[in-house]
């Protein structure tokens, strides 16, 4: 993404032409970057998340910029809509929710050697970006965009002809997901000699409803 | 799908003016719905008690819920000291943005003429369509969520915590719903789903060509998404005192309260839009009056939530969790399957049908089969000795 | 990226190489139709053995469901050897099918159904075959019993299986996250050892990271080449030249760094040991022979047949990742006193020949390398069903000094053990010397003497801890170790043996983690009993190390398993 970013201008003033576009993608790449900086440089995590939001609507952005309509909605639907509000629920849930310190490093040094690293790799793509000329002499022929009909039935003619297998393996991840979720966060079986009292109580008090229920 | 014809002929001077206009149009109609909504409802929630209801200010107590504003913004605005300041001041506005926003792309009905400019009754009609609306109550959350945390209390904290888990459970059902709606109407655009429901009053709307269910199934996650009673966990007095909003007073409150209500004149609208024709209607003296049938059927669903709320009582939070998941989330997903299945053919609609009917007798057997396996330990340790004194296991 | 398309497809007609149709906006000609129309031919032969696989697991879930908890113990690992030779008999199946037709791309083009492909679904089926027949005893030994570690493994292995045949970056990134996510899960599957819970979260970590890089060199290949469909990119690379490769050779670099961590090449190698070390004992050995054999699929996927005609500058990395392979991963396994950690680096080491067969990029190499692999799946599989039996209840050891003596306890147990080292160590009338033979003769065809020479030398190094453990075992059992402190070297429980000296690096031979995980709890306990005697074998491990045996030595002497190898190698 960031390399995308930084490789403007030969490749992308043939699509940005448009002031209005560079308008939006030059408020997108603000977002984006603000908030990215933000998800690292705050300290309290529900900042951070929501820093993390604003990179997400940056993003989502770039996605309608690009007339990526629904890529750009589902952007919002999934990740704002979704996925960061778990990361809110869980913060919140567990209470870790304070301003860490940074003060005892796990491993000594880390810091500088990570600043440096992160300059290491932005140099390397600007070169890339400058020298490299990004030389694609072949265009993908996945579907054009411009064309009659909505991008919503592109992309679903797309993904049901061409992409149906990536496309139905996805759900296999999914499946292993919730399998996966099952297996950690089960605990694992106890006698119930091993239960505290307010479990007991809750199985009992269970027990009770069932047994109503069936009555 | 052509666009508004407002832009047919370019942007000039008048276009903006009619955009603008537009924009406030619709701005004040969700501002003076809620002002109405709430007159409307305790209205309607005394009628149900039989009591009188607000009777003072103006006539018949009509200008109850403008005092009630007035004396809200008077009051000192509250920050609790172990408030997180920013997020504590941001928060109302994050929960009244969504709300306002989604009644940009209702559709009242028909085009307008203004000096020569024809234009839809319509605010924005945006290439991703009804999924706005998702983006919309996606966000609402937020609101809700940080207005909680930031408050630096337990109860709100608890609300937070019980917003998040809620809204988000129940917005899959949302999705799913509106895509059964999308699969027969084809298309994401909401002047197009109400397009294709237009003609023969009730024949062709969408409640009947989705068969009910999805409608129901919608209609009780649009509830529960808008934490309403008897979905309303989220500020539930006996449990939480109060809740997410404990904390607030004056503006703080009063936009949540806005927001509130905002978000359930936009649901009616939306269930409307989606499943009730939008503003179709017969002609009344062969004019097409589409707006006054949106009215209508929006006064109608308004009254049905109001009705809900004045006659469940509240449900536990392990029941609403049940809810959603195991029942309007299959069923969603079932009836979309078979949706989709008689768009493609008669063959695949009543498979499908059979697919699901065989998928909930598994559901009901494996939802069985967990029960016995939790009734088995309790028969254990209702036999075994309770232990003393130790502690919460890791 | 869409937006970009779409702007430079108005008004041009696009050529899709491989399938010759037209693409012009708003109307296709020509055989591309298909992808156009809601219908796309789906050849469900061509994903036989993954359709099994995948449809398995999920009749094993709901299997799970509706029966009553926990009510025939054994039912769900018998369910799974039954798909997985299902799986297995479908593969043989393609095989036969693949050689009456051609080699073809299916399903859209998204994967190709060639011998390559069909002989890594073989190889996975198998591996899955044996890792339920190993997994039965263990979970039930460990009170792990449940159905999630077959329906992991299956899944795994339907991961395993698509980056094998995929013929694009998306479907080898696909099937890259689905193996890896189910592994992580399954190493840290023991809930019980703190190890295993830690050494999930590790490889999650790292293997995520790696995935994200994987992930931007195929980016970048795409932004080089214009496609993400491997024969395309080879069409394309080889009828123009690019002006400046720096993002080719970028993303060409990314992806061999991404694949190399899945395959533990040294310098991505470092979670390999703690992995191995934690996750279960037979779940370690299915994930040395799958992920790896999948790992070197999308490698010779990748640089074969997408950066085929970019030989000159992939081949010089490949031989210097094969060089630090060989030699780091046979030098450190020396220095391991954990039997679980010396084999996670004679795994990377074994990983070093088959990147000489990848580097020589002929298709005696190819054969070579594909032949290694086919016979290391045996070898490692039979090879931690011995140390699953050996380490007792709760992994309580797994250092050396838990095989010491098996030779008298369990003189057949210690054979087929020595039998699988000795294959490891390539010696002769073994699989694994062909193996290493063939490898080495295929680098020496294309005139690399050092690598060869570099080869031979690793296999001497590596031969020398092989036959420690050998000697170990039949080495008399210790006499007085239960009175020794349990400290870390009597943890180690290792007794310099006479003309060998020991290393002890503390910093790589055992890290803190590794002491600790095996004296928590009642692990020390049952070090201060050692298992003498105890050493029961189960009837399904039995069977897998017989089969797997028996397949070491039959491979190792006739040529019928080379053959298959070498047919495996005809869509190059």
């Amino acid at each position: 993404m960031i390399a995308a970013l930084l490789a403007t201008p030969q490749p992308m003033s043939v699509h940005l032409a448009h002031a209005s576009a560079w308008a939006v993608f030059a408020v997108g790449a603000v977002l984006i970057l603000s908030g990215a900086l933000g998800v690292v440089l705050l300290r309290n995590p529900v900042h951070c998340a929501l820093m993390l939001v604003i990179t997400l609507f940056g993003i989502a952005l770039e996605f309608i910029d690009q007339s990526a309509d629904f890529l750009a909605a589902v952007q919002i639907i999934v990740y704002a809509g979704a996925v960061v509000i778990l990361f809110l629920f869980v913060i919140m849930f567990l209470g870790v929710d304070r301003r860490e310190r940074f003060m005892r490093e796990p491993f000594r040094g880390q810091k500088p050697l990570a600043v440096i690293l992160g300059l290491i790799t932005l140099a390397e793509i600007l070169v890339l970006s400058r020298v490299g000329n990004w030389s694609t002499g072949q265009h993908g022929v996945a579907g054009d965009l411009n064309g009659p009909g909505e991008n919503i039935q592109k992309l679903g003619q797309s993904i049901y002809t061409r992409y149906l297998l990536p496309f139905e393996m996805t759900s296999a991840l999914l499946v292993i997901a919730v399998v996966a979720t099952v297996v950690l966060a089960r605990q694992q079986s106890r006698a119930p000699s091993e239960l505290t009292k307010d479990e007991q109580a809750g199985v009992a008090a269970a027990a009770a409803d069932k047994a109503e229920a069936k009555r | 799908m052509t666009g508004d014809p407002l832009f047919a002929h370019g942007l000039n001077l008048a276009v903006w003016i009619i955009l603008v206009v537009k924009v406030i149009a619709v701005f004040a109609i969700v501002m003076v719905s809620v002002l109405f909504m709430v007159m409307y409802e305790r209205w309607a929630v005394a009628w149900l008690g039989v009591r009188h209801g607000p009777n003072r200010a103006g006539p018949r107590g009509s200008l109850q819920s403008l005092a009630d504003g007035v004396k809200l913004f008077f009051k000192e605005a509250f920050t609790p000291a172990r408030a997180d300041k920013v997020i504590y001041k941001a928060a109302p506005y994050i929960a009244l943005a969504p709300a306002i926003l989604a009644m940009s792309i209702v559709p009242f009905g028909g085009t307008i003429t203004v000096a020569g400019h024809t234009t839809r009754l319509q605010l924005v009609d945006p290439p991703w369509g009804i999924l706005f609306f998702l983006m919309c109550s996606g966000v609402a959350v937020y609101g809700i969520m940080l207005a909680g945390w930031s408050s630096g209390a337990k109860y709100s904290l608890l609300a937070s915590v019980r917003a998040s888990a809620q809204m988000v459970s129940y917005e899959a059902v949302l999705g799913l719903t509106i895509a059964t709606v999308v699969v027969v109407t084809g298309s994401v655009h909401t002047s197009a789903i109400v397009a294709a429901q237009h003609g023969g009053f009730l024949w062709h709307w969408n409640i009947i060509h989705t068969a009910l269910i999805p409608f129901a199934l919608y209609s009780i996650a649009a509830t529960a998404e808008i934490t309403r009673a008897p979905f309303d966990l989220v500020e539930a007095e006996e449990e939480i005192s109060g809740g997410f909003n404990m904390e607030y007073s004056s503006i703080g409150f009063a936009l949540f309260y806005l927001a509130e209500y905002a978000n359930l004149v936009v649901q009616a609208a939306l269930i409307t839009t989606l499943w009730l024709g939008g503003p179709d209607g017969p002609r009344i003296a062969g004019n097409s009056v589409g707006p006054l049938w949106f009215f209508i059927k929006v006064m109608v669903l308004l009254y049905i939530f109001i009705w809900i709320r004045a006659t469940l009582p509240r449900v536990r939070y392990d029941q609403l969790m049940e809810l959603g998941w195991k029942r309007l989330i299959p069923a969603s997903l079932a009836m979309l399957m078979i949706v989709a299945g008689f768009q493609v053919g008669r063959w695949w609609g009543l498979a499908a049908f059979g697919g699901s009917l065989l998928g909930f007798a598994l559901l009901l057997r494996a939802i069985d089969v967990g029960q016995d396996a939790s009734a088995m330990e309790v028969q254990i340790s209702a036999d075994a000795e309770i232990p003393s004194g130790r502690g919460a296991s890791s | 990226m869409i937006g970009l398309l779409s702007h430079t497809l108005v008004g041009q007609t696009v050529q899709a190489p491989a399938t010759g149709c037209q693409v012009t906006p708003g109307k296709v000609t020509g055989l591309c139709q298909a992808f156009n129309s809601l219908h796309i031919p789906v050849e469900y032969r061509t994903i036989l053995p993954l359709l099994v696989l995948s449809i398995g697991a999920l009749v094993l879930l709901v299997i799970s469901a509706v029966l009553p908890k926990r009510s025939r113990p054994g039912l769900y690992p018998l369910l799974t050897v039954i798909i997985s030779g299902l799986a297995a008999g479908a593969s043989v199946f393609q095989w036969i099918d693949v050689g009456n037709h051609a080699a073809t791309k299916a399903i859209g083009n998204q994967i190709f159904y060639d011998r390559f492909s069909v002989l890594f679904m073989l190889l996975i089926s198998v591996a899955t075959l044996f890792g339920a027949l190993l997994s039965d005893s263990y979970l039930q030994r460990e009170g792990l019993d449940g159905v999630e570690a077959y329906v992991l493994m299956l899944l795994a292995s339907t991961g395993a299986m698509l980056m094998a045949a995929s013929a694009g970056t998306i479907m080898l990134f696909l099937g890259l996250e689905i193996m890896s996510i189910a592994l992580y899960v399954m190493t840290a599957y023991h809930r019980r050892r703190a190890a295993s819970g830690e050494g999930g979260l590790k490889y999650f970590i790292l293997g995520s990271f790696s995935s994200a890089i994987f992930l931007y060199g195929a980016a970048l290949a795409y932004g080089a080449t214009g496609t993400t469909q491997f024969d395309e990119m080879s069409v394309f690379l080889a009828r123009t030249t690019l002006p400046n490769d720096g993002i080719l050779l970028g993303g060409m670099a990314l992806l061999i760094v991404g694949l190399g961590f899945k395959v533990a090449a040294v310098p991505f190698h470092f979670w390999s040991p703690d992995v191995y070390e934690a996750a279960p004992t037979p779940f370690t050995g299915y994930m040395a022979a799958v992920a790896k054999a999948a790992g070197f699929a999308g490698l010779f996927r990748v640089l074969l047949e997408g950066f085929h005609s970019q030989e000159a500058n992939w081949r010089p990395a490949i031989w210097l990742i094969a060089v630090l392979t060989l030699l780091v991963g046979s030098v450190l396994a020396i220095a391991q006193r954990d039997l679980k950690r010396m084999m996670a680096y004679s795994s990377i080491s074994q990983a070093g020949y088959v990147l000489i067969g990848l580097q020589s990029a002929s298709s005696q190499g190819t054969a070579g390398a594909l032949f290694y692999l086919l016979t290391y799946t045996f070898i490692i599989a039979g090879t931690f069903a011995v140390i699953g039996l050996v380490q007792g209840e709760g992994e309580a050891r797994n250092d050396l000094g838990a095989i010491r003596g098996l030779g008298r306890r369990r003189p057949g147990l210690a054979l087929v053990m020595l039998l699988f080292l000795l294959a490891q160590a390539g010696v002769p009338f073994t699989s694994g010397f062909l193996a290493k033979f063939y490898v080495i003769a295929a680098a020496v065809n294309r005139g690399q003497y050092a690598l060869a020479i570099i080869g031979m030398l690793a296999a001497a190094i590596a031969a020398f801890f092989y036959l420690r453990v050998g000697l170990l075992m039949y080495s008399s059992p210790e006499v007085d170790e239960t009175k020794e402190p349990t400290d870390g070297a009597a943890l180690a429980g290792l007794r310099p043996i006479p003309g060998f000296d020991t290393p002890r690096e503390p910093a790589l031979s055992q890290g803190p983690g590794a002491v600790a995980a095996s004296s928590d709890g009642d692990g020390a306990v049952a070090l201060l009993a050692p298992p003498e005697g105890r050493v029961e074998i189960p009837f399904t491990v039995g069977i897998t190390l017989a089969v797997c045996a028996a397949f070491t030595i039959f491979a190792g002497v006739s040529s019928p398993v080379l053959d298959f190898a070498k047919h495996a190698t005809t869509y190059f």
